[in-house]
């Protein structure tokens, strides 16, 4: 029998420190819409999200009513669109956001394409088309692979998304660039990541898999409060007994959502996702740790700590761990980040260092809107590269704000927060980006 | 077994246990288990029941319950249990 005290752990968990499933993402596989004429495949997409995800919204809110935990965002990722788009890929990019409303998701990832090595025809048509499908669908996500350990980084692809992330933000401008928040460019992307806005359905992926994403940075937080002052052995094996019941209760939702919609589960994504609300930031389980502010000395080594307890804590609590699993450090989405940036405490550069031993990567960093092209392709070589030396994802979410400066303040609005806008280091390194080709892969890709 | 963790929390007043167990009993769910104390005037109530009996789905019994949880004043909430034996065993 559960005792009184286990049971008042897990309703506080829930209540006070904001514990949620954090997604229920639908992988749907589209590879048999593919048509040669765009409307044909446009009309065929549709109809497949909308009869697949028929009851994904229902299913999450009746889980979530009867087991008293909030599942905040219900979303479906889908086969890369430059997959089966064998002409125009705008008709199905508006499908797609037609589809995602329709059915009730809040975001549909996998307008994207993946050219680590280099880009097919459909490829270039897709990343072309990007700003104009970003600004004028709501919906929908895009995520871009430029590098992996296995094929280098494809220094073409880098140099093209600098200018597409510019044009983006160019077309988005009355919202601050938002635009640029649905876009993501990878290095070692994965194929199951519920998270948006990186999700797609990968080739190795089913007809259709359930992914859940779990969260709890507060729940993290409060379980350090009980064991300040103490060794650092006993604040990984906390955070490790907090990560495993988190991730319990994720296989528990995932197995329900796929009984219930008849779809094979996929995997939990063992990721601590903070939000811009107090009491549900990343940073803050850093700080608790000892540091007065995020970026300070020892944060890459506090976060080191975490990113590791977590991925022990939760791998033994689910039979299928995947997706990103790591703790996600985005600036504008976790108030810790937030007001470390703002006092000055964090900067791109020690940004950059965190995501050597973090999740993902730079995310959801608002820059000068006059910064240039090629500084965002340098920022995304960079980050490509510790991607693909360190067998590990990164990605590149970045705004570079219209008509903001260093200082500012951008607003993108609920999940997505809001951002102070970052200097960045403009040294040239034109000559650098325009160069092009390919990074070889590393040592690392010859493991055989 | 559809086993399910109704609380009940709020300040102490008379007929608390009996309105939740009548309604409990009109819907023909089972008990398991209670229990139940009082820190400084504020009630807390735990209760494990079975929800088989009640052929209702689980929504139908929890608006049942909220209709209850206005009478008395009270803050009621239903959940499963599954989610106590995920989190807390192996």
């Amino acid at each position: 029998m559960i005792e009184t005290g286990e049971i008042l752990q897990t309703m506080r968990m829930i209540q006070e420190e904001n514990f949620d499933i954090r997604t229920i993402t639908l992988g749907i596989n589209l590879l048999d819409c593919s048509h040669p004429d765009p409307a044909e495949c446009a009309a065929r997409v549709y109809d497949r999200i909308c009869r697949k995800a028929e009851n994904l919204v229902a299913v999450g809110n009746a889980i979530e009513s009867e087991f008293g935990i909030p599942i905040v965002n219900k979303r479906i990722s889908v086969t890369p669109v430059s997959w089966i788009a064998q002409n125009d890929p705008r008709p199905v990019a508006f499908a797609l956001d037609r589809a995602a409303k329709e059915v009730g998701v809040n975001f549909l990832g996998g307008y994207s394409a993946l050219m680590h090595k280099g880009a097919t025809n459909a490829d270039e048509r897709l990343i072309a088309s990007v700003p104009e499908v970003l600004s004028q669908t709501e919906r929908l996500c895009s995520s871009i692979n430029v590098a992996s350990t296995r094929a280098g980084i494809n220094m073409n692809a880098v140099r093209e998304m600098g200018t597409i992330i510019k044009e983006t933000a160019a077309l988005t401008a009355d919202s601050d660039g938002l635009g640029c928040a649905k876009l993501v460019v990878f290095a070692n992307a994965v194929e199951d990541n519920p998270f948006m806005a990186g999700a797609f359905c990968g080739p190795g992926e089913p007809e259709c898999a359930i992914n859940v994403g779990v969260s709890g940075p507060g729940v993290v937080k409060a379980a350090l409060e009980s064991v300040r002052g103490e060794p650092f052995d006993i604040v990984a094996e906390t955070i490790k007994r907090t990560a495993f019941k988190i991730t319990r209760v994720g296989q528990l939702v995932a197995r329900e959502a796929s009984q219930r919609l008849h779809i094979p589960f996929g995997i939990v994504d063992l990721s601590l996702a903070p939000t811009p609300a107090r009491g549900d930031s990343v940073a803050h389980i850093l700080q608790e740790m000892g540091l007065e502010m995020t970026g300070a000395a020892g944060t890459t080594a506090a976060l080191a700590l975490l990113n590791d307890a977590v991925k022990k804590g939760g791998i033994m609590a689910s039979n299928h761990v995947g997706g990103l699993s790591g703790a996600f450090i985005p600036v504008s989405e976790d108030i810790g980040m937030i007001e470390a940036v703002s006092a000055g405490a964090l900067t791109l550069e020690k940004l950059e260092a965190m995501t050597c031993v973090c999740s993902v990567g730079l995310d959801m960093i608002a820059v000068p809107g006059d910064t240039p092209a090629e500084v965002i392709s340098g920022i995304i070589a960079d980050e490509a590269a510790i991607g693909m030396i360190n067998n590990k994802t990164t990605a590149v979410r970045i705004i570079p704000a219209p008509g903001k400066k260093a200082g500012d303040r951008v607003e993108f609005g609920g999940l997505l927060g809001f951002a102070p806008v970052m200097p960045v280091n403009t040294f040239g390194n034109g000559d650098f980006i325009a160069r092009g080709g390919r990074i070889p892969a590393p040592l690392q890709a010859l493991r055989n | 077994m559809t086993k399910a963790l109704i609380s009940v929390t709020g300040l102490d007043t008379t007929g608390i246990i009996a309105r939740i167990s009548t309604k409990l009993y009109e819907l023909n769910i089972n008990i398991l288990d209670i229990t139940q104390t009082i820190l400084g005037g504020y009630f807390t109530m735990m209760m494990v029941v079975d929800l088989d009996g009640a052929h209702m789905e689980f929504d139908k019994i929890n608006q049942h319950l909220q209709t209850v949880s206005e009478q008395i004043g009270m803050t009621v909430h239903m959940q499963r249990m599954d989610i106590f034996d995920a989190m807390h065993r192996i």
